[in-house]
């Protein structure tokens, strides 16, 4: 496919098989990015390497302006390296036009951010019918059940038709997540999911991701709260633009 | 952004048709435990085509309230609200959920943009919805409304790629997406710095002058006394904004 082309030159390591003989889902290769000020340059990634697993629930724990929301645009797209490779599956998405990449991160990721962001004329069940409406993968006909299915997945298929302003926060969060599961993505990528909420709701917000991981999904959760990311089977601190640590809890 | 370029505001609105919206008598009651509190008191309002209102007043004294009568957002005690000939207080929710998706352009403080589409896909959402525009059409129109309000070039971004005061200008593209003829904006620069609410002001001068009818709250009374008419609600009740100082007397 034209949209897809080798990683940069420069990609001196690549992720080899795990213990399961299971190739990388996202492969980062010594990603830098510079962003240029009137002050001057400034490095907030600096030879960043990473693979993850399919399957794996993975947190990126770093204080603010450590470099870790950065690190999650590499992924997404919102933002683009200065360089190094960022691979996901068999695709790079850098390499892609914008128009193409929105219709591949349509496909493949799901995004869910601190702010959930609602649309608030909207029920519950139509907000998460919508992204189904922008990537043809489930017949229209399908859809609304769909929609209900992730609504009962998150806890909130008796809430379907109310409005966001009638539920908590933490709700609204999981109907966030609910609609980044719209199209069925295989990675789920959050920045911060819980950091607008309190203890409890965030808790809530970890068991849906669990059971997603559960489900086959590969989670990528990024977060300032050490007490979540012990929650997860493998955690990377991230200081100053680089890894400076690797928790393993589990295969 | 050409075609939406600021200017004067003297695009005359003709008294003589009949108003855009009507509102008679619009009394809103929630309920307390202490009985009922009254947020708006009996609200008598005429807004004509092209006219660019602003609604100025203190927290509480029930701006909001006033848009969601307008909006059909909520629901209210006693009165009437009529859009030309439409009876807004009459209509279930489907009905209103219809004609509130061709007829007006909501514009909210926190933007309200699906994080997870593309700002192109976020302008095209109310054509989809209402399908008033398919397509390849729908996809043309978007840019084009993206390309009014200068964020042709991000079409394809994340709205968390672009800054607060650009996401609010996509907000006001996809509230353009259906060619409404109103447009409410609720605090739609209460977030956003002076220079950025500035850029906000004359787009939506550019509106006006191209004929469509606005209706703005917001804190910003500054801003309030540049439009054709600015509204001050206190208590419950609207009257013509007071000048400057008298604001306060008016409070009572």
């Amino acid at each position: 496919m034209a949209d897809r082309n080798l990683p940069a030159a420069g990609a001196e390591r690549s992720c080899g098989r795990n213990q399961k003989n299971l190739a990388a889902m996202i492969e980062m290769v010594n990603i830098f990015k510079v962003f240029k000020s009137p002050a001057g340059e400034f490095t907030v990634l600096k030879g960043i390497h990473a693979c993850l697993y399919p399957g794996e629930f993975v947190s990126v724990v770093g204080r603010s302006g450590s470099g870790k929301s950065t690190l999650v645009n590499m992924l997404t797209g919102i933002d683009h390296p200065t360089s190094g490779s960022v691979r996901i599956m068999d695709t790079y998405p850098h390499a892609m036009s914008e128009s193409r990449m929105a219709v591949w991160r349509g496909h493949n990721l799901g995004i869910v951010f601190q702010f959930f962001q609602l649309l608030p004329m909207l029920s519950l069940l139509e907000n998460t019918l919508l992204p189904m409406d922008f990537c043809n993968r489930y017949p229209p006909a399908e859809r609304e059940e769909r929609a209900m299915q992730l609504l009962r997945l998150v806890g909130l298929e008796q809430h379907a038709h109310d409005l966001p302003t009638a539920i908590s926060g933490g709700q609204q969060q999981s109907v966030a997540i609910a609609r980044a599961l719209a199209n069925d993505p295989p990675i789920i990528v959050a920045d911060e999911p819980t950091g607008n909420l309190d203890s409890r709701a965030a808790e809530n917000v970890l068991g849906i991701f669990d059971s997603l991981v559960e489900a086959g999904k590969t989670v990528l959760m990024v977060t300032h709260d050490r007490s979540l990311a012990e929650r997860t089977h493998r955690t990377l601190v991230i200081s100053d633009g680089e890894f400076v640590d690797e928790i393993r809890r589990q295969g | 952004m050409s075609s939406l370029s600021a200017g004067n505001l003297s695009a005359e609105p003709d008294h003589n048709s009949q108003p855009l919206l009507k509102l008679r008598g619009v009394v809103k009651i929630y309920p307390t435990a202490t009985g009922g509190f009254q947020a708006l008191k009996g609200i008598d309002l005429d807004v004509y085509a092209g006219e660019f209102v602003a609604i100025i007043g203190k927290s509480g004294a029930g701006k909001s309230t006033l848009v969601n009568m307008i909006t059909g957002v909520d629901r209210l005690s006693a009165g009437e609200v009529w859009a030309g000939d439409v009876p807004v207080h009459q209509l279930n929710e489907n009905q209103l959920a219809r004609w509130r998706g061709c007829n007006v352009g909501i514009i909210y403080q926190s933007f309200y943009l699906m994080p997870t589409l593309s700002l192109l896909d976020n302008v095209i959402l109310p054509m989809d919805m209402s399908g008033a525009y398919r397509g390849r059409k729908s996809v043309d129109r978007a840019l084009e409304l993206l390309r009014q309000v200068g964020l042709e070039e991000h079409a394809y971004k994340l709205p968390a790629a672009i800054s607060g005061g650009q996401q609010q200008r996509v907000a006001i593209a996809r509230a353009l997406a259906n060619d409404a003829a109103l447009i409410v904006a609720d605090e739609p620069t209460g977030r956003l710095d002076s220079l950025t609410a500035e850029t906000i002001y004359e787009i939506f001068s550019g509106l006006v002058q191209a004929g469509k009818t606005i209706i703005m709250v917001t804190h910003d009374e500054s801003l309030a006394r540049r439009v054709s008419r600015c509204l001050y609600v206190a208590d419950g009740e609207i009257i013509p904004c007071p000048v400057d100082k008298e604001i306060d007397k008016a409070d009572g």
